[in-house]
C-alpha cells in the first residue's frame, strides 16, 4: 500500500498540570487516511474527536496540548515542526471547515475578500486574479449570482450559503486534506443535503481527502469510505462505513447503531446506552466503556484491550467482541 | 374526528414592524417600512393525547408558534382556542399553567444559581399546587416521574448531564400540572445515546399521563418514532397535516417530499437523491406570490404562481396546501423516467 496521505500513531493530546499526572484526553490514538479516502470519525461530546482534529490544524485550545506521538503528513512529522513552516501546510495542503460558519468567518470583511485571502498569500496571485478565483470557486460551490454575493458581508448570508462560502474558502488553494468539523450540524436538512453534495462532488473532482467529525451517523453513512467510532479518547471500532454499520464488533458501536433512530425502520425500537461516559480526570483502568456495557467481564476492568483485525480492514478493541457477535451471528 | 381538539389555533398571523426608528419612520425608502410576516395564518389543531409534531426549516416560524401558543408572545390576530374556549389575550395565572414548554437547551434553560429542590418548590406553592407540608413529597414525585433520584433535590443545574438537564427542565414543566407541553427542539441539543432515553420518557408521559405534546423537531427520524401526527411548517405556514406514517409514505405536498428526500439514511444503498431542493428558503420579508413554496418547486405551474392554496383535505386525516397534490405521485414517477 502507498504511503497515507495522513498518518496519526500513538497521538495522546491532554493538559499538563503541575505536580500532578497530566489530563489525558485523547489516548494513544492511532489512524491513516489513505489519498482520496473519506475518512469519518465518530463519537459523543467529549469523545476528543474535535481535539483529534485540532490537533492535526494545530489549532488545539489554549493548555491543550499534544503530550506524545506523532502525526505525519505526506511522509512529514507535523508534531515539532517548526510553527512558521507547519503555517505555511495550512491552506495549500491542508484546510479546515468549521461547525459554525458565522464565527469562523470575519464579519468586517466581504466574503469575496475573504475567500481571496488565501490564493494571494499562498499561490502568489495577483489582486485581481485572485478576486477572479474567489467568484470562480463561490460558483463551484454552487452559491448563485457568485460575482454579487462576492461583494456581500457574512451576516448578508444565509447559513447554508455561509457554509458554502467555508468550503469555497478552504477548497481555494487546492487542499489534499480537508478537515471537517460537524461542517453540517447548524444547517437544516434541505440544505444539509445540499452541502454534503457540494463536499462530496468538490472534494471528487480535485481528489482530496477528508477527515470528518460528526455525531450523526447517517451523515457519516452518506458521505465517508472508511469511519472511526471514537469513545473516551480511544478508538473503539474502525473499518469500511458499510461493513461496520451492518456488522458492528464493539458493543459501544453497536449501542450507538441501536439508539440512533434510523427512517428506513420506523418501528424499530431505540435502545439507548445506559450510564454517562467516563469522568476524564479520572479514567478508569481497563476499557472505557466497561462501566456502561452489558457484555463487561473482569478482565474489561483491569487491562485495556487491544486493538485486533477482526475481519480484513476491520479493527475492534473489545476483549469479548467475538463472543458477542460471532456467537450472536451463529 | 370529531373530538373538541385541547388547542386549536385558526388564521394565526404574527407579524414583526422592523425600522421604527424617527430616522426611518420619515424616510420615503419602502424597504424601510418592511414588516415581517413570521406566521402568515396558521390553522392547526392538537388533538387530546397525542404527540403532534411541527417541523420546518429554520425561519418557518415553529419557534414563533410555539411561543404563542404558550403566551410568551401574543400573536398579531387570529383565533387561539383552549379546549374549544377562548384562550384570553392576557392568560391568568391559572390559564398560563394549563400549557407548558420544555425549551431546546438544557444548559441555558435552568437559573444555574437555584437547585432543582428550591425551582420545584417556588413553582409548587406559588401556583398553589400542593400544601407547603406536602411540597417535598411532590418534588420527589415529579423527580422520580421524570427517572430521577430524591437526592438531585439539594442538586444545581451545574452538576447534571445534558440529559439529565433536560429531564430537570421536563419536571419543571410537569410540576404545575399542565395537560399541554411544547417541547421546542428538545433533544437537538443531546448525544445520540441520549436522545433516545428522553424521547422514551416523552412517550411515557403521553401514555401514562394522557399529557398532549406539541414536538417542534427538525430531525424527521426522530419524529417519526415519536409522533402520531405530523404538521410540515413552510415560511409562516402549515403546507401538509396528516399521520405519521400516511405522511411518510404518502407525501402530497412537494416540500414535504423534498424533506423526506434529504433525510439522511442509515442503511447502504437507501440513498434517495431524486428530489433535490435548490435554494434557500426565501426570506419572510419577500414572501412569493402564489403558492410561497413555487419559486423551489420542480412542478411549479403558472397557476401556481398566482393562487396562495389554502389547506385542503387530499384524504381523510390527511391536508395538503399544493394545488397538483392529486397529480404529485404521478408528476414524481414521471420525472423519474426523464432521468
Amino acid at each position: 500500500m502507498a504511503t497515507p496521505l495522513l498518518s496519526v500513531s500513538s497521538l495522546t493530546i491532554g493538559i499538563r498540570r503541575k505536580g500532578q499526572p497530566d489530563t489525558v484526553i485523547v489516548d494513544s490514538l492511532s489512524f491513516d487516511i489513505q489519498k482520496g479516502e473519506r475518512f469519518g470519525i465518530v463519537g459523543e461530546s467529549g469523545s476528543g474527536k474535535s481535539l483529534t482534529l485540532r490537533a492535526i490544524a494545530d489549532l488545539l485550545p489554549k493548555g491543550v496540548e499534544v503530550l506524545s506521538g506523532s502525526i505525519r503528513y505526506d511522509g512529514a512529522e507535523l508534531i515539532g515542526m517548526p510553527a512558521a513552516q507547519r503555517r505555511k501546510l495550512m491552506g495549500p495542503e491542508i484546510a479546515m471547515i468549521f461547525q459554525e460558519p458565522m464565527t469562523a468567518l470575519n464579519p468586517v470583511v466581504r466574503v469575496g475578500e475573504q475567500i481571496a485571502e488565501g490564493p494571494r498569500r499562498y499561490l502568489g496571485l495577483s489582486k485581481q486574479a485572485a478576486a477572479e478565483l474567489a467568484i470562480e470557486m463561490m460558483a463551484k460551490t454552487g452559491i448563485p449570482d457568485p460575482a454579487r454575493r462576492a461583494r456581500a458581508y457574512p451576516h448578508e448570508l444565509s447559513g447554508g450559503l455561509r457554509q458554502r462560502i467555508m468550503i469555497a474558502m478552504a477548497l481555494s488553494c487546492g487542499p489534499k486534506l480537508l478537515l471537517c468539523d460537524e461542517p453540517t450540524t447548524a444547517l437544516d436538512v434541505t440544505v444539509q443535503h445540499q452541502v454534503l453534495r457540494v463536499l462530496e462532488e468538490l472534494c471528487a473532482d480535485s481528489g482530496a481527502s477528508l477527515a470528518f467529525v460528526t455525531h450523526d451517523l447517517a451523515v457519516v453513512n452518506q458521505t465517508c469510505t472508511d469511519l472511526a467510532v471514537m469513545y473516551a479518547g480511544h478508538i473503539v471500532e474502525s473499518g469500511r462505513v458499510a461493513e461496520v454499520f451492518s456488522d458492528p464488533r464493539h458493543p459501544y458501536t453497536k449501542g450507538l447503531l441501536d439508539s440512533a433512530p434510523d427512517f428506513d425502520q420506523p418501528d424499530r425500537e431505540l435502545v439507548s446506552i445506559p450510564g454517562f461516559p467516563p469522568n476524564l480526570a479520572a479514567r478508569p483502568s481497563g476499557c472505557p466503556f466497561a462501566p456502561r456495557c452489558q457484555f463487561a467481564v473482569e478482565a474489561c476492568t483491569t487491562a485495556m484491550p487491544p486493538t485486533d483485525e477482526v475481519a480484513p480492514g476491520h479493527f475492534a478493541a473489545c476483549f469479548e467482541s467475538a463472543r458477542i457477535f460471532e456467537g450472536a451471528a451463529a | 374526528m370529531t373530538e373538541t381538539p385541547v388547542l386549536r389555533v385558526a388564521n394565526i398571523t404574527k407579524t414583526y414592524h422592523l425600522g421604527s426608528t424617527l430616522i426611518d419612520k420619515l424616510s420615503r425608502d419602502p424597504n424601510k417600512h418592511s414588516s415581517l410576516r413570521a406566521l402568515d395564518g396558521v390553522d392547526l389543531r392538537l388533538n387530546k393525547g397525542e404527540i403532534l409534531a411541527l417541523v420546518g426549516e429554520s425561519g418557518s416560524g415553529k419557534s414563533t408558534l410555539a411561543k404563542i401558543l404558550v403566551g410568551s408572545s401574543t400573536a398579531t390576530s387570529g383565533e387561539l382556542d383552549y379546549h374549544g374556549n377562548p384562550m384570553p389575550t392576557h392568560r391568568s395565572k391559572d390559564a398560563s399553567r394549563r400549557i407548558q414548554m420544555v425549551f431546546q437547551d438544557p444548559y441555558s434553560s435552568l437559573n444555574p444559581r437555584i437547585s432543582v429542590g428550591s425551582m420545584l418548590k417556588e413553582l409548587l406553592l406559588l401556583h398553589k399546587i400542593v400544601p407547603r407540608g406536602e411540597v417535598k413529597k411532590e418534588s420527589i414525585r415529579l423527580l422520580n416521574l421524570v427517572g430521577l433520584e430524591e437526592d438531585a433535590l439539594d442538586a444545581y443545574p451545574s452538576q447534571f448531564s445534558g440529559g439529565q438537564r433536560q429531564r430537570i427542565a421536563i419536571a419543571r414543566a410537569l410540576a404545575v400540572r399542565p395537560d399541554i407541553l411544547i417541547a421546542d427542539e428538545p433533544v437537538s441539543a443531546l448525544d445520540v445515546s441520549v436522545q433516545a432515553t428522553i424521547l422514551e420518557l416523552f412517550a411515557q408521559l403521553q401514555r401514562d399521563l394522557g399529557l398532549s405534546i406539541l414536538f417542534v423537531a427538525h430531525n424527521l427520524a426522530v419524529v417519526q418514532h415519536l409522533s402520531q401526527r405530523v404538521a410540515v411548517m413552510y415560511l409562516g405556514r402549515i403546507v401538509e397535516v396528516a399521520d405519521t406514517a400516511e405522511l411518510f409514505s404518502n407525501p402530497r405536498h412537494p416540500y414535504t417530499r423534498a424533506l423526506i428526500d434529504s433525510i439522511p439514511r442509515m442503511a447502504a444503498g437507501s440513498v434517495n437523491d431524486e428530489f433535490v431542493l435548490e435554494g434557500d428558503p426565501p426570506s419572510p420579508f419577500n414572501v412569493p406570490s402564489g403558492c410561497r413554496f413555487n419559486p423551489r418547486c420542480p412542478y411549479a405551474t403558472d397557476a401556481c404562481r398566482e393562487i396562495d392554496p389554502a389547506l385542503a383535505t387530499v384524504a381523510p386525516g390527511h391536508e395538503s396546501a399544493c394545488i397538483r397534490a392529486d397529480e404529485l405521485n404521478e408528476l414524481a414517477a414521471a420525472g423519474t423516467k426523464n432521468n
